[in-house]
């Protein structure tokens, strides 16, 4: 029966007590609020909406959480996009090998005609917050 | 000691039909664990019939024929099913298999069904899909049931049960309940780990770009990989040979040829270097995993392995690097849902971007949208230097810790893959989706960062009764030394079998005798 030892390098750290309800590293004060117009363009760039306060309060702790990374020096750093960038893509010839599947493509829309897939107007902006409520209740 | 559930279907011992019909079966008596979306019944049983028909003439395609497997619902299945546990999906019949689903197939494995996750794989409990949360079958087992405080009259077994982790948790108690011999799951920031310590199964994060990722529904393209989880070392070495290797519908599969491979029965461990990363003693760890894990170095230095503390300092920024890259390559994958070509449309028709916000407003749901908004908050103009770029230097850093540590002698890292043992689902809800997945996503998803294959092994019980496994992470692409180290591991550990009682009612003998199915 082996003798439980501790590994001398974890018993030599002192062990934090469990705190579960926070995160493992504690988010730091933001510097500002987020504007509600960065919160509307975010909207409409996303074309999702917080829905309500909480929302926004869950994304004011996602940047408070991300603000950590100041710590870090990244002086002279290049950024990394994939961890296979010492790689060549693979490409292949460009020969047209599959396709034809437009029935089974067009299966899964809801509304289409023919081969096309149908839309609602577009060039009509999605209109301000303020504005939405009227905007979506006159449909 | 493993049954051999391939052997005995070659011998005849068992046929193709019987064991579908069992698992099926078994499927249904579990229903309480809600680890299946889709069970494929009848697909399954004419896939069993299709592999009966070639042991009969003697033309098995190979280990896999015949043997029952699941999906994680967020892998692409032609006529069945795919839903992402996400009501933007429910209904989305897909018109074509990922290439990991294809290539079992092709190697006559029989398709059982899909299994839940948290909604788009985004979560570390598979607690939070629209299908509702999976319960981890340890919850039901004698060895837990024995170890539980006698609570109130009031409260009974139904409040007590513990989560599976996630996300790919239903893949995770399909596998640890006995009702398939393997299941693939998808990994991106521990995503198959995770569920595979807390249910007691091996969870295999092979190498970024060594499996085609062509048909998962993407959450980080340059993080995801498919998972695969089954019983045993050995069970996942099989997988990994009939998935492995370069995709043409894949740009980001490597085009270095894979030889499938066996596993040696490793004797001797003299020559092999573990390292113990010092800062994966993280805040929060349990006192049973931080002795479990001095004991599993003890076991390796005892057998002759050096042992030696290693450093990967930044590992504390890991999961904030994370949190940014995760939530803008979301905020990029989520825009395909529209409603216009597939899946969920709102009626509204006033305009193209109104039918787009409704559509996906009805469609996802929080902890989606959350991200979606965060990842495009870090993508704005003005933040996309300071955190994006940010986050991506900082990756490099990362992933060079890891280049450090393999460069100077390290073969493999030996580390905890979760905090604690399975939490009671009760006391996991009571944080939010993004608190707990910076909490439990820790230990595991710097190996994502980095691209590295990384690997569960479950362990041993804790007090409560519950799995509790320890990660291996290896050099890229050296998945057989990998898997070597972990089933010398596996071998030495003995980690106890599950005491299900639905799993003994429907023994007949197949899942007799077994420590854990190997079908090699």
């Amino acid at each position: 029966m082996r003798a439980l030892r501790l590994w001398r390098g974890l018993r030599a750290r002192p062990v934090p007590p469990v705190r579960a309800l926070r995160s493992a590293v504690p988010p730091r004060p933001g510097p500002q609020q987020v504007t509600a117009e960065v919160l509307g363009q975010l909207e409409h760039l996303a074309l999702v909406d917080f829905r309500d306060a909480e929302g926004v309060e869950r994304l004011q702790k996602a940047i408070r959480f991300a603000d950590q990374l100041r710590e870090v020096n990244t002086d002279g750093v290049e950024p990394m996009d994939s961890v296979l960038e010492d790689r060549c893509l693979y490409l292949r010839e460009d020969d047209v090998t599959e396709g034809n599947c437009t029935r089974e493509l067009l299966k899964n829309a809801r509304e289409k005609v023919e081969e096309y897939f149908v839309a609602p107007p577009g060039n009509i902006p999605l209109p301000k917050l303020e504005d939405q409520e009227t905007f979506l209740q006159g449909s | 000691m493993c049954f051999q559930v391939s052997a005995a279907l070659r011998d005849g011992h068992v046929t193709p039909t019987e064991l579908c019909q069992r698992c099926l079966s078994l499927i249904k008596s579990t229903k309480f664990l809600n680890a299946y979306i889709t069970v494929a019944e009848e697909s399954a049983l004419k896939q069993a019939e299709e592999s009966e028909e070639r042991y009969r003439r003697g033309q098995p395609l190979g280990v896999l024929d015949g043997i029952p497997i699941a999906v994680k619902d967020n892998f692409n299945t032609a006529g069945i099913e795919t839903t992402c546990a996400s009501n933007m999906l429910k209904g989305y019949i897909s018109p074509y298999n990922a290439t990991v689903v294809q290539k079992l197939l092709d190697q006559g494995a029989v398709l059982l069904g899909k299994t839940n996750l948290d909604e788009f794989a985004m979560g570390s409990g598979s607690t939070d899909g629209v299908f509702g949360p999976v319960r981890n079958p340890w919850s039901y087992s004698r060895q837990y049931k024995e170890k539980s405080v006698p609570k109130s009259h009031s409260e009974d077994e139904e409040s007590n049960w513990v989560i599976t982790g996630g996300s790919s948790g239903g893949s995770a108690a399909a596998v640890s309940s006995f009702t398939c011999f393997a299941a693939l799951g998808s990994d991106t920031g521990g995503s198959t780990r995770n569920p595979a310590a807390h249910c007691g199964v091996v969870g295999l994060k092979p190498t970024y770009g060594l499996i085609s990722r062509h048909g998962l529904i993407p959450l980080v393209n340059s993080m995801d990989v498919p998972g695969i989880l089954t019983r045993c070392v050995d069970d996942a070495a099989v997988v990994l040979g009939s998935l492995a290797g370069h995709d043409p519908k894949d740009s980001t599969t490597i085009q270095d040829n894979f030889k499938p491979f066996e596993l040696p029965n490793l004797t001797d461990v003299s020559k092999l270097s573990i390292g113990i990363p010092k800062e994966y003693h993280a805040p929060g760890l349990s006192s049973e995993i931080l002795a479990l894990w001095s004991k599993a170095a003890d076991l390796f230095k005892n057998a002759g392995a050096k042992v030696i503390e290693v450093s990967l300092p930044h590992t504390r920024y890991s999961i904030v690097c994370y949190h940014v890259l995760c939530t803008a390559e979301v905020a990029s994958n989520m825009a395909r849902f529209d409603g216009l070509e597939y899946g969920h449309r709102s009626d509204m028709n006033k305009s193209t971007e109104s039918m787009y916000a409704a559509t996906r407003r009805e469609g996802f749901n929080d902890v989606v949208r959350g991200r979606i908004l965060s990842g495009n908050y870090f993508l704005l103009k003005q933040n996309y230097e300071n955190y994006f770029v940010k986050a991506q230097k900082v990756r490099r850093l990362i992933a060079n810790d890891f280049v450090k540590v393999f460069g100077s002698g390290v073969d493999i890292l030996l580390t905890p893959t979760t905090l604690s043992d399975a939490a009671p689902y009760t006391e996991f809800i009571k944080e939010d989706n993004r608190t707990r997945s910076a909490q439990d996503d820790i230990l595991t998803q710097a190996a994502n960062m980095a691209g590295l294959p990384a690997i569960n092994v479950p362990t041993a019980l804790s007090e409560r009764g519950l799995p509790v496994g320890l990660q291996f992470i290896g050099r890229s692409f050296q998945e057989k030394q990998l898997l070597t180290v972990a089933k010398w591991f596996e071998k030495q550990v003995k980690f106890p079998m599950i005491q299900l009682e639905e799993v003994k009612r429907h023994d007949h003998g197949v899942f007799q005798h077994q420590k854990s199915a190997s079908f090699s």
